[in-house]
């Protein structure tokens, strides 16, 4: 019998020829990630361990992307805790100011994570580095502290479930749409403790943005890791990004790689999705929404602020207004995104469309700041989660779309497709 | 463990954003997250809830952020155990991390009501409701978490590890 992507992975990393789902094993991290919510608790422990040093300050990485720029002297706090950690510690990987991004767009972006790494992260969304073909998953601030010490983990490999993906996408259909749709299918733990592994020859026709997007909201579906296998076009985005004297190995599943399940989806099949209120998994498409009106749209997080996305949205907002009594914010998720899209002419685009754009921050994603919602507002975002009180107050609702329904929803003032306010793919 | 309390029944897919809304994230005082603690599904637990309470959920307990301020919140808030019929996977791990006692047991969860009492021998997997008199098992903890819970807990682990690897 022979090996998933993921198990192949984790026996290189743990010294062994071979390990199979259930297996528990230790293996060593290439890299260790937290932010400024998270990274304090394993900071404390670090220091109460009596360690010295990290590691390797080249494989910690610290990024001050939820509560900052600061927004509030707790926050501030807590940020200062990490600067001050980074400096004693000389981490080289570390994000602040005009230098922070949202991490999981960040790292990639920067050539941290390289294909075959295996990567965890004090953030539930660490699954997006899936996309490169590496072995990446959400732990506590604790399992952060030990890995900073050690620079090893334990894991229970996990069984994959393989999805393969056919047909081609219909009109304004990304990654997000087919994430809202798997999750609709398979519910926020149909997979439960396991790989989600996307094949098929759709994958082909997928932008790293749009694989970013998939493999960042595998965790929406209670699993531990999404994974790709590299091929073209992830070797394009990789190619000025990671050195190549950096040692890179590619695995990839063996065709006898056993897997727990399989799916079959036809993309033609499959049109924007709208998470409804209060969970991923109740997608529907956008023809069975109805009648939404919303107070807010946001477009940005580590799901959706890349520049592709930015500049599906501009294309729908180009000489659009939006509606009144409607909050646009655009959170471009990195400097290098910012610039990009505002030397494209996209914020030009966006303000003329009365958007806010807002600096690189997680801030309204997980309801910590610029742009909270008061009780009985209703928001669509591109954001992860849509779950009780996740943008603000309890009573407050989020619907989770594509770039693209957002922004069009944004000039309509409720939920719909761009066709529907008269803009064509 | 020998642990006796009160159950507090709670739905399937409650997520860390419920148990610790991310508002309050701004502090890792587990005095502060326990004052907020399932705010969000019902206002009056954070104050009502005694210590040794015991959280009885359905499935996949603990989804969404890997927010350790979770079981941190809930521990601090008094209670001394969560049973459900599955936890969601980074929050079974830092459950243990930090010490808060978790067992998965459909039987138990579904025998189980508000209020009654309740007993969980987290060594053999036994739970008993002394309310209805009835036992239920729980399942098995996986053995390399036996070896963390035996080391005193993750940290401790490590220490111990990272001595022996220095001779």
């Amino acid at each position: 019998m022979g090996m998933t992507i993921t198990e192949k992975i984790l026996a290189f990393h743990s010294g062994l020829k071979k390990v199979k789902a259930g297996q528990l094993i230790e293996a060593k991290v290439d890299i260790v990630l937290a932010n400024d919510i998270t990274a304090p608790i394993a900071i404390d422990q670090f220091r109460a361990s009596g360690t010295k040093n990290v590691f390797n300050n080249n494989k910690v990485v610290l990024v001050a992307d939820h509560f900052a720029p600061n927004k509030d002297i707790l926050s501030a706090e807590q940020c200062r805790l990490l600067r001050e950690f980074a400096k004693e510690q000389q981490i080289t990987h570390f994000y602040e100011g005009g230098e922070m991004g949202i991490e999981h767009a960040l790292l990639p972006e920067k050539g941290i994570v390289k294909p075959g790494d295996v990567v965890i992260g004090a953030d539930s969304h660490t699954c997006t580095y899936g996309a490169l073909g590496a072995f990446a998953t959400g732990v506590g601030s604790t399992d952060v502290a030990a890995a900073m010490i050690t620079g090893e983990t334990w894991f229970r490999t996990p069984e994959s479930i393989r999805f393969i993906l056919n047909g081609r996408l219909n009109p304004w259909v990304s990654g997000k749409d087919l994430i809202l749709y798997t999750i609709g299918d398979i519910g926020v733990d149909g997979a439960l403790y396991k790989a989600m592994e996307f094949t098929g020859e759709a994958i082909k026709n997928l932008s790293m943005s749009d694989r970013f997007t998939m493999a960042n909201m595998a965790i929406e579906a209670g699993a531990k890791s999404g994974i790709m296998a590299v091929d073209t076009i992830t070797e394009a985005y990789i190619k000025d990004r990671i050195n190549n004297d950096n040692q890179m190995t590619l695995f990839t599943s063996d065709m006898d790689a056993e897997y727990c399940d399989m799916k079959e989806y036809d993309l033609s099949q499959i049109e924007p999705q709208v998470a409804f209120p209060h969970s991923p998994e109740n997608a529907r498409g956008i023809s069975e929404v109805g009648d939404v009106p919303i107070d807010q749209v946001v477009i940005g997080s580590c799901t959706n602020g890349r520049l592709e996305d930015l500049q599906v949205a501009a294309k729908v907002l180009k000489g659009n207004r939006v509606a009144p009594y409607v909050r646009l914010i655009i959170i471009p998720a990195t400097p290098h995104i910012y610039q990009e899209a505002m030397n494209q002419g996209l914020f030009e685009i966006f303000m003329d469309s009365h958007a806010v754009i807002s600096p690189p921050t997680c801030g309204p994603c997980l309801g910590g700041h610029m742009g909270i919602l008061a009780k009985g507002e209703r928001a669509i975002a591109t954001t992860n989660r849509n779950f009780v009180g996740r943008m603000g107050h309890q009573e407050s609702e989020v619907y989770l779309s594509n770039p693209a329904i957002a922004a069009a929803s944004a000039v309509k003032g409720s939920i719909c497709s761009p066709e529907a306010i008269g803009v064509k793919p | 463990m020998n642990i006796k309390g009160t159950s507090w029944k709670f739905n399937a897919d409650i997520n860390t954003d419920l148990i610790i809304p991310g508002r309050y994230l701004n502090t890792i005082d587990p005095n502060e997250l326990a004052k907020h603690c399932m705010e969000d599904i019902d206002p009056d637990f954070p104050s009502k809830v005694k210590t040794g309470d015991i959280i009885v959920a359905d499935k996949n307990f603990g989804c969404g952020s890997s927010r350790e301020h979770a079981p941190i919140a809930i521990k601090a808030a008094g209670v001394s155990c969560v049973i459900a019929k599955s936890f969601a996977r980074i929050f079974y791990r830092n459950a243990f991390n930090i010490g808060l006692p978790v067992v998965i047991s459909k039987e138990a969860v579904d025998g189980i009501d508000e209020s009654d009492e309740v007993e969980v021998d987290t060594h053999k997997g036994r739970i008993t409701n002394i309310t209805k008199n009835k036992t239920y098992q729980a399942e098995p903890i996986p053995a390399f978490i036996e070896t963390i819970i035996a080391s005193g807990g993750l940290m401790p682990y490590v220490i111990k590890k990272r001595g022996l690897n220095k001779t």
